[in-house]
């Protein structure tokens, strides 16, 4: 009697667990507007990105013409693919002291995964994604970038 | 019963008309013809849309929006990949059966055409009205399993192999549920006979008359039939994530499109026959004691009503497909010889003793 009464427990309770799932799958199917699918060329013009997609690598600059890398160069030692070049040179401060400077932050958007270690292990906050992901270009050397801009320095007491 | 669409008419004046113009050799042959090429079409219609609409249920129960690109809404998609399956290569396997390899998609389109030919759309549009019509459908259906054993034998690949021998194991096994299953409706029919199996449904369906038992033997049907075509929670035969693509693995352009498109049309006669049996087929939605509104209703053409009933179980079917994982192939037994089986046994017993003692609604 024991038996018969569990199989048919087995039978309502295996039953009622499938049509759990069909309640699920129902209620998006019967729901157009649930839909997450961005219908990219079209809304280009609309297009919100989210705040955690990596599009390229960038370095702000703030309204000076001053960023925050140091030109430690773990952001490189870190690259699984070697994307990152830290260019940096030695210059000597007023008073008298040696003092390793970034010249230029060259990256190679051809070669890059979008990891993300680079902005995760990077010390001083320095370098982030942006959400630009348009890159196509026609001559692959257009990928090298500089991501230091012109005639800008190290932002005061930043190191 | 008189009904406002009606086919017969028509069919016997095409044949006196036929008779006429030549002799009766030709005028048969000319039929056939006829019958044989609307068929086509009509296999060839369903089977992309079908494919269409599966890419589409999916895209929405997954909250993404599907193929749209080619046409409004996607809706040349299908042609689209028709086109080019036509016109890729037919990698000749090396140490493949030549013969059985080529033959294997074609047992299974026959098979499906030998299938579709039984089913009533309407009333006379109706290729061949056998006196045994579910029977015939049972017995030809279950030859299916014939084209995928061949398929995956010949192909001398281990994939297809198992996929194979998993395939005739469920189909051979669920052959007996779906069986078993019509048999219920055909005590509550007291007919073999599609056409009279759905005369018999004028003044209520076949699931509100035979209510309980019905109702189990339609559910049992529909999981059963859902096993037959390969499909949903049981597709183990051709399972992607572990045997690349199952019997079909070493088929590559039109043939591969034979059995994709095969599949879709056996799940399209799994959904006819239940349509059939436990929803009236063709015929409107009528209650006892309601002449009004079932006279509204005779308005709606039966083939509409065919259709529409035959749209909404695939509906459910993919639904089943798109939602439950995949079973093992021992779990795939197990609910047959311990759930189904056992459950519609005792259901046929229920129903012959409810018919025997006048328990069902209706006339």
């Amino acid at each position: 009697m024991r038996e018969i009464y569990n199989y048919f427990k087995t039978v309502f309770f295996g039953v009622k667990s499938l049509l759990k799932g069909l309640k699920v799958t129902g209620f998006y199917f019967i729901r157009p507007w649930t839909i997450v699918t961005q219908q990219y060329p079209e809304n280009r013009k609309t297009l919100q990105m989210f705040e955690r997609s990596k599009g390229e690598l960038v370095m702000p600059h703030n309204e000076n013409n001053e960023y925050l890398c140091t030109g430690c160069g773990i952001c490189q030692m870190n690259c699984p693919n070697g994307t990152i070049e830290v260019k940096t040179v030695i210059v000597e401060t007023p008073d008298g002291k040696k003092k390793k400077m970034l010249d230029r932050y060259i990256y190679n958007l051809g070669s890059c995964t979008f990891c993300g270690l680079c902005v995760k292990t990077c010390p001083s906050k320095a370098i982030t994604f942006s959400t630009k992901f348009e890159h196509s270009v026609f001559n692959k050397n257009k990928l090298m970038k500089t991501l230091n801009k012109e005639g800008s320095t190290l932002k005061k007491g930043a190191e | 019963m008189s009904f406002i669409y009606d086919f017969t008419g028509f069919n016997q004046w095409a044949d006196t008309a036929l008779r006429q113009a030549c002799s009766p050799f030709w005028a048969v042959f000319w039929e056939v013809l006829i019958v044989g090429i609307v068929f086509l079409l009509f296999y060839a219609v369903v089977g992309l849309y079908l494919v269409l609409a599966e890419r589409k249920v999916c895209a929405f129960i997954q909250n993404r929006v599907g193929p749209n690109r080619v046409g409004p809404y996607g809706f040349f998609q299908t042609i689209a990949d028709f086109i080019k399956l036509m016109m890729k290569e037919i990698i000749p396997i090396r140490k493949a059966d030549k013969f059985l390899f080529n033959l294997a998609p074609y047992i299974v389109i026959v098979i499906n055409f030998l299938a579709l030919a039984a089913i009533p759309f309407a009333k006379g549009l109706h290729a061949i009205d056998l006196n045994i019509g579910i029977f015939y459908i049972l017995a030809v259906s279950s030859m299916g399993v014939i084209g995928v054993m061949l398929a995956g034998w010949s192909s001398n690949s281990k994939y297809s192999m198992i996929g194979a021998m998993r395939s005739g194991a469920q189909i051979i096994s669920y052959e007996l549920s779906v069986g078993l299953s019509l048999i219920a409706i055909c005590v509550l029919a007291g007919s073999l006979q599609l056409s009279v199996i759905v005369e018999r449904q004028s003044d209520l369906w076949f699931i509100f008359k035979g209510h309980l038992p019905a109702v189990i033997a339609f559910i049992i049907y529909l999981i059963a039939g859902t096993a037959e075509t390969n499909r949903g929670p049981f597709d183990l035969a051709e399972a992607e994530s572990e045997l690349t693509a199952g019997y079909h693995t070493e088929y590559s352009g039109i043939k591969f499109a034979f059995f994709y498109l095969a599949e879709y049309i056996n799940m399209f006669i799994v959904a006819s026959i239940a349509a059939t049996l436990f929803f009236g087929g063709w015929m409107p939605l009528h209650f006892p004691g309601m002449d009004g509104f079932n006279h509204v209703m005779d308005f709606i053409p039966p083939v509409f009503w065919y259709l529409g009933k035959t749209a909404f179980l695939v509906l459910v079917i993919m639904w089943f497909k798109w939602t439950f994982p995949r079973l093992r192939i021992d779990q795939i037994l197990h609910l047959e010889w311990k759930f189904l089986l056992p459950i519609s046994l005792v259901n046929i017993l229920v129903m012959a003793f409810f018919v025997l003692m006048g328990w069902y609604f209706g006339l």
